[in-house]
């Protein structure tokens, strides 16, 4: 049986789930090579939404201590996807940097263009 | 026992502030020398490392004093310190060697980035060895990767470029799905210190959640590990990197993501039934079998060396993946031997065709006729590295491969020792092409000429790797203990 609430109560997990299936599916599925990042993008931060609602209890303030707190949320997960954010940042400059003298060496930025050309030049190296 | 040893730090921290050094200098020679002072001071520590390890047990380091789990904690065991003397060795190797073939590949003003590239991987590889976090593994496979890509664009082909994009896509879904595993782990332990996850992982194993955590790492390393079928971005990125990119990384980098998931495997679910748990191990077995067969049988079919020398890593790895997933001390002890060994035997190979590159500038098979009389030497290290790819006996690769085809029997699982040696077959059709086209084609021909001379220090460099491949076919007891000794750690059993 579903039970409404708990489907309610999980809906992080649910937005985690359709932007890391989405975010897949554009890496896979495009063929433009800047559209193929945004797609990483988005995979990468269904993860990071995933960390976050991790730490999170209900009612739970800032791990201070102090005797008005009691129940706090777990600071390690949100920590740890600053870095994760910091390691996505440098995979998408790289990757659009690499987009860049993709574009300067081969004219265009569509896979199979690219795949078409790259064919054509191991057809006449043979 | 409870000591910190700096040592351990040093490995990492040297090569991480040496690497910025080089962009500041901004000049080929001196970022060269400083790589070359660097590498050659990581090897220096790692066998001092080794030899403590094996005398004295586990070093620790414990990060600005913390105490595990709270702190990051560095750790290194017989394994750990295994694999770190195979990343220190072909660091110290191909660094020398990149001089003169990296002045020929790579335009004279980004040669500095080329270094700094080296040493941040180096960094990053070693990083991933000595970590005892599972979080901070993830941040040095992210080091790793990113100046790997780099360096695989570098090559002199615009094809590169297409290579590390591709490299790029597919190692950042298998590190992002490396850290969902992560993340799924920690939801259910609360930790993220490896130790301290093996001891709470038996409590939640059979949870659907750490279900899932175990698929999202299998396959994430996998990718990382080019595990047949995850493979599609190694052959082109190993093609088109410059040539001593492809020698380090193909000595290197697929060897410490196989470190990666013997980590997770035997020591995160060390105290679980590992095998009973999950149902991997006709998966894996499937993978390494399917890899090994089709994998060599695309490179009988290559014409450009460095590709084939690539399809024949994933073959390769094939092996290894198998030994693993015997889970017996056996087949891991060969998988991790075979790891040692495979890195020596293909850094030999990389490292003779990036010689070959330079000096003739050709690359396929039907523009190296009569090779083996143009470049004697060099050819013959070629052909020793060809022997330990298919497991001659006095090589390297023997020595493994035995000890594979022994733990398939001890493991009543003779169809694949059966397989083992078949595909080792396969092996010698590819290194026989290369050895046909260097010394018996068309022999009343002029052989190609070698148009620049092979300095001595790509040659060198060469021949020390497959001279130690000959050692340890040979003299295989030193590593094949240090391999059971690492074995039986994981297996649970001091």
């Amino acid at each position: 049986m579903i039970d409404i609430p708990d489907l309610i109560g999980l809906l992080n997990y649910w937005v985690v789930i359709v932007l890391m299936m989405s975010g897949f599916y554009v890496v896979i599925a495009q063929g433009n090579l800047i559209k193929k990042i945004v797609g990483l993008n988005i995979f990468q931060v269904s993860v990071f939404v995933f960390y976050i609602s991790m730490g999170k209890i209900e009612g739970g303030s800032a791990p201070i201590l102090d005797e008005a707190v009691k129940i706090y949320s777990n600071p390690l997960p949100h920590v740890l996807i600053l870095t994760a954010i910091v390691v996505g940042v440098a995979t998408t400059a790289l990757a659009l940097a690499l987009v860049v003298r993709i574009n300067a060496a081969y004219g265009t930025i569509e896979e199979d263009e690219i795949q078409a050309i790259e064919h054509e030049e191991e057809d006449v190296a043979c | 026992m409870l000591t910190s040893d700096p040592w351990l730090i040093l490995l990492v921290v040297v090569p991480l502030l040496a690497a910025p050094v080089c962009v500041l200098v901004r000049n080929a020679t001196a970022a060269w020398v400083i790589a070359l002072a660097v590498s050659w001071s990581i090897f220096a520590i790692a066998i001092k490392l080794l030899i403590q390890v094996l005398e004295q047990g586990e070093v620790f380091y414990r990060i600005g004093g913390w105490d595990a789990p709270w702190g990051i904690e560095y750790k290194l065991d017989p394994l750990g310190a295994f694999v770190v003397v195979i990343i220190a060795t072909i660091g110290a190797v191909v660094i020398p060697y990149a001089k003169k073939s990296v002045e020929n590949e790579i335009q004279k003003e980004r040669i500095y980035l080329f270094y700094t590239m080296m040493l941040l991987c180096i960094s990053g590889l070693l990083g991933i060895t000595v970590t005892g976090d599972a979080f901070n593994l993830f941040v040095f496979l992210e080091i790793s990767s990113l100046s790997s890509y780099v360096l695989i664009s570098m090559g002199q082909d615009r094809r590169a470029l297409t290579a590390a994009y591709r490299y790029l896509i597919m190692g950042t879904i298998g590190a992002t799905f490396y850290i969902i595993g992560v993340g799924l782990m920690y939801q259910m332990t609360g930790s993220l210190n490896i130790a301290d996850l093996s001891t709470i992982m038996p409590a939640v194993a059979d949870t659907r959640t750490v279900l899932a955590a175990m698929a999202f790492l299998t396959v994430g390393i996998s990718l990382k590990l080019a595990l047949f079928p995850l493979h599609m971005w190694l052959p082109n990125a190993y093609t088109f990197a410059p040539s001593a990119v492809t020698a380090f990384l193909a000595a290197t980098a697929t060897k410490v993501s196989l470190y990666v998931l013997l980590r997770i495997f035997f020591t995160v679910f060390g105290e679980v039934d590992l095998f009973a748990t999950f149902p991997l191990q006709p998966v894996l077995i499937g993978m390494a079998l399917a890899g090994m067969f089709l994998a060599s049988l695309s490179a009988i079919w290559q014409e450009n060396l460095k590709r084939m020398m690539a399809y024949s890593s994933v073959a390769q790895i094939g092996y290894m993946v198998l030994g693993v997933a015997l889970a017996t001390e056996a087949g891991l002890a060969g998988g991790i031997i075979h790891l040692f060994n495979h890195a020596l035997v293909k850094g030999t190979a990389f490292l003779a065709i990036g010689a070959i590159i330079y000096s003739t500038g050709a690359v396929t098979l039907r523009d190296l006729r009569g090779i083996g009389k143009s470049m004697p030497l060099l050819m013959a290290a070629f052909i020793v590295a060809g022997l330990g790819l298919i497991g001659v006996p006095l090589t390297a690769g023997f020595v493994s491969k035995w000890q594979l085809v022994t733990a398939t029997l001890e493991a009543d699982m003779w169809p694949l020792a059966a397989l083992i040696l078949l595909s080792s077959l396969l092996a010698v059709i590819y290194v026989w092409r290369i050895f046909e086209v260097a010394y018996l084609r068309d022999s009343h021909l002029p052989p190609v000429k070698v148009i620049k001379k092979l300095p001595m220090s790509m040659l060198i460099p060469t021949w020390i790797l497959a001279l130690a491949s000959l050692y340890f076919g040979t003299h295989a007891t030193l590593t094949m203990d240090i391999a059971h000794t690492a074995a039986r750690q994981l297996m649970g059993g001091m």
